[in-house]
């Protein structure tokens, strides 16, 4: 049978510096396809160029065995090739057909747009593909997850018969991503072929059926995922054997840390109880939307919590605002690095000094030596890649600049911990480590909250669980004493 | 092979090196062609009274340019500068004025007085804005474009529509003074130049705003008091205006109730020119300076020329949006 996409020797060099010097690829119709590699393995710049983003340097790009070459993402969706990107940018004023419809609204009299052939249309497509969603609803009403699912029909609509989907899973709960998947599977069944990228080997193990593996910018293997384990898959990811994917160095202590008693913020959260030990990692899970962020907002001043007690080593304290909790020893590791926890114009070192000013400098002016060392010590302590510390943050990988954060926090030297999704985004090896910096804090006696969707991370890690539903606490269990099947259960 | 790829790395490292002195000095670099230019292409350019000349034209838009860099550098903007300028210039002219009818009661008082009025009348406009900015999150443009409105409509209320005259010479030696030689609004410029750069490269409130602008959510997890520095460099450009409206009332001898209408534009050209990014974060005093000595030197280069005014409104307006899509281009070739 001919593959539907076949890619060979693709090249792409910027200002000298190959991002991609080999990529090969093949897909066939009917069949999930997972794309894997770390940061910087050139998936993203294989990804721009079928996009026609980028034009590239050399190498062949068959679609249906004919030679394509796309100027444009509009070229490449005509002719059948569409992404689901992972930051998706719908219309958020407009409604679902017309997002679906946008640029090519079907004309009726004097110029006019013809909504009711339009609704029906788009309301066709939805019902086909079984979304569940009505095409006059307004964008901004959906969530993440049904917007993804618009973005999935919008591409049908476009008669596309390849769907790149990159990290689709990355800001939505375990239950949609279920349903996500159900949908993959629909398209599937209808002959498309789809590439999936996601950093989750659990997702790529339960829908891809073949996969190809990307390291520095060339292509290292592919197969059939059912003839290769997980480890087998890392492997080849990283390059290099790497152990436990866990690795847990830390002992909880009798002693409690953190201690939070019937807090409740209105809409948000509703009586919120848990202890979390010295040395201890006290995992949070639950859906999007299910308070776990909330919770951290209220015990970082954030947000206001309408009643509750937040006890560090058994004294009661109050916290009205970020600075309070940063005085207590609390440091917040938030969800979105990019929207809420790194200013990406400035420099790395800006950035790891940020929460420490008026500590390294008490007076108005800057200690700029200090600076330079707290930056150069969080550098060398995380191993962060940047080839000088005056760099922009936004120019390293996800998982360095996920590390800046860290460090930015860990200059304070913190004493509760508080992380919310701490390996969003980042890739297998930097996540191993970003694992062992966070075992050895606790390991040091610190405490340690973490925010988690990714079910196995949260298992991997935890000492203890508490699981979120719909604002309330849905019990706290022991690593041992629950698995994955029964975290999703207890969180829907 | 190997040596294919030495080399291409190596003239990689030149055109980054060149984008990088693009970047750090093309507006300077800009500025000197400028000068160059004209410098050949007339005579009189060159000479001590015409660079004296340039740089007391460009010293209020100057000021005013410094303190809307503060402004936009969190994301903001401040409209209103061309009428805290006037209204300033008034208020404070009214306690050294000699004139029966304009001045206040007991007037006229010592410079040092009217200084201390001017200033306080610029802080407290630039407070009242910044207090709107930061607690009820009304967006800039429209406070600021509030206070344009209603601090010339206090202007004309105060003088009662008319001007402020006979200024003392005490007074006027702010504007028409001169220390080593220097004339005193280029000696005021350069002082807040130098104070402002300082402020913005060396001290902790500095890094706050280039923070703030950068990402407010992420200053406000690492515990910065957000709305306090947004309220801070309104108050900043509140204080910068009132010396400006000072110095133009004391080199023009009387405070008029139109006085800097329109002002606002230059400066935020200043700034535009000088390379910092409207959206916040980005940027520097220097630029900012640079930006008003070209509006001042093109100004005064077309006037030497003998080109009409009305033409120099069109050159600046080109000149403007330029500066921004080549910015705009130098980012995108990232």
């Amino acid at each position: 049978m001919q593959p539907l996409l076949k890619v060979e020797g693709l090249k792409k060099s910027f200002g000298g510096v190959a991002a991609l010097r080999d990529g090969r690829f093949e897909l066939s119709g009917g069949s999930v396809h997972a794309l894997c590699g770390g940061n910087g393995a050139g998936k993203s710049t294989f990804l721009s160029i079928l996009m026609g983003i980028h034009k590239r340097d050399g190498g062949t790009i068959l679609h249906r065995g004919k030679p394509v070459e796309f100027g444009s993402p509009a070229e490449a969706l005509a002719s059948g090739i569409a992404i689901i990107e992972q930051e998706l940018s719908p219309v958020p004023h407009m409604t679902v057909a017309e997002n679906i419809y946008l640029g090519r609204e079907p004309s009726a009299r004097f110029g006019g747009i013809d909504f009711k052939t339009m609704n029906r249309n788009a309301q066709a497509l939805l019902d086909r593909l079984e979304f569940n969603i009505s095409a006059r609803e307004y964008m901004m009403n959906l969530s993440v997850a049904q917007m993804q699912l618009v973005e999935i029909a919008k591409a049908l609509s476009h008669e596309a018969d390849v769907i790149f989907m990159d990290e689709p899973t990355s800001a939505i709960g375990e239950k949609e991503a279920q349903h996500l998947f159900q949908a993959i599977g629909r398209l599937k069944a209808e002959g498309k072929g789809i590439v999936y990228v996601s950093h989750r080997l659990s997702e790529i193990f339960q829908i891809a059926d073949s996969y190809t593996v990307f390291r520095d910018g060339a292509f290292v293997g592919a197969g059939r995922l059912a003839d290769i384990d997980r480890r087998g898959l890392i492997r080849m990811i990283v390059g290099r054997e790497l152990g436990e994917e866990y690795i847990k160095t830390n002992t909880p202590t009798e002693v409690t840390g953190l201690e939070v008693a019937g807090l409740s913020a209105p809409g948000k959260i509703e009586n919120i109880s848990f202890s979390a030990r010295k040395g201890e990692i006290f995992g949070i899970y639950g859906l999007m939307g299910s308070g776990r962020t909330e919770i951290f907002n209220c015990l970082f001043g954030m947000d206001r919590p309408s009643a509750g007690e937040i006890r560090l080593d058994g004294r009661t304290v109050a916290i009205r605002q970020p600075s309070d909790a940063m005085a207590e020893g609390i440091a917040f590791v938030t969800e979105d690095r990019k929207l809420t926890g790194l200013n990406l114009t400035d420099s790395v070192r800006n950035n790891i000094c940020l929460a420490s000013l008026p500590e390294m400098s008490p007076a108005f002016v800057m200690q700029q030596r200090r600076e330079q060392q707290a930056s150069a010590d969080m550098i060398a302590r995380f191993a962060i890649k940047a080839a000088r510390d005056t760099m922009p943050v936004s120019g390293l990988s996800g998982g360095n600049q996920q590390k800046v954060v860290l460090g930015k926090w860990f200059l304070r030297e913190p004493r509760v911990l508080l992380l919310d999704e701490p390996t969003r985004g980042v890739d297998v090896g930097a996540k191993r480590e970003i694992y062992r910096i966070i075992c050895d804090f606790a390991a040091a006696g610190g405490t340690v909250v973490m925010i988690s969707s990714e079910i196995d991370e949260i298992l991997g890690m935890s000492d203890r669980i508490l699981v979120m539903r719909q604002g309330r606490s849905a019990g706290i269990y022991g690593r041992q004493e629950t698995d994955a099947q029964s975290l999703v259960h207890l969180s829907t | 092979m190997s040596s294919l790829e030495n080399k291409t790395s190596s003239t990689w490292l030149n055109s980054d090196r060149r984008r990088l002195i693009v970047q750090e000095y093309g507006i300077f670099l800009a500025f000197l062609l400028l000068v160059g230019i004209l410098s050949v292409s007339n005579q009189f350019f060159l000479t001590p009274g015409n660079i004296s000349n340039v740089l007391l034209q460009t010293s209020i838009n100057g000021v005013l340019a410094i303190g809307m860099t503060f402004v936009i550098l969190t994301r903001g903007i401040d409209l209103s500068v061309g009428s805290v300028v006037a209204l300033a210039g008034m208020v404070s002219a009214s306690f050294v004025t000699s004139s029966a009818t304009a001045g206040v009661a007991g007037a006229p008082y010592p410079m040092v007085v009217a200084l201390a009025v001017g200033i306080l009348v610029g802080v407290g406009c630039g407070a009242l804005v910044g207090f709107i900015v930061s607690r009820f999150s009304v967006p800039a443009f429209v406070a600021t474009l509030g206070m344009l409105s209603a601090a010339r409509g206090a202007t004309l209320i105060y003088g009662g529509g008319k001007p402020v005259p006979a200024l003392s010479p005490e007074f006027r030696w702010i504007g028409t003074g001169s220390i080593l030689g220097i004339p005193m609004p280029v000696v005021l410029l350069a002082a807040v130049f130098l104070v402002s750069w300082w402020v913005l490269t060396r001290t902790r409130f500095g890094r706050y705003i280039y923070a703030v602008g950068g990402n407010p959510h992420a200053a406000k997890t690492s515990g910065l008091n957000v709305s306090r520095i947004r309220f801070l460099v309104y108050v900043i450009s509140g204080a910068l205006s009132g010396l400006a409206g000072m110095i133009l009332s004391a080199r023009t001898g009387s405070a008029l109730p139109q006085a800097g209408i329109a002002y606002e534009l230059d400066a935020i050209a200043a700034v535009v020119i000088g390379g910092t990014s409207l959206s916040g974060g980005v940027g520097r005093v220097t630029g900012t300076l640079i930006g008003a000595l070209i509006i001042g030197v093109m100004n005064n280069g077309l006037d030497l020329m003998g080109i009409q005014s009305y033409y120099q409104q069109v050159l600046k307006g080109a000149l403007i949006v330029g500066a921004v899509m080549l910015d705009q281009k130098r980012n995108q070739g990232v």
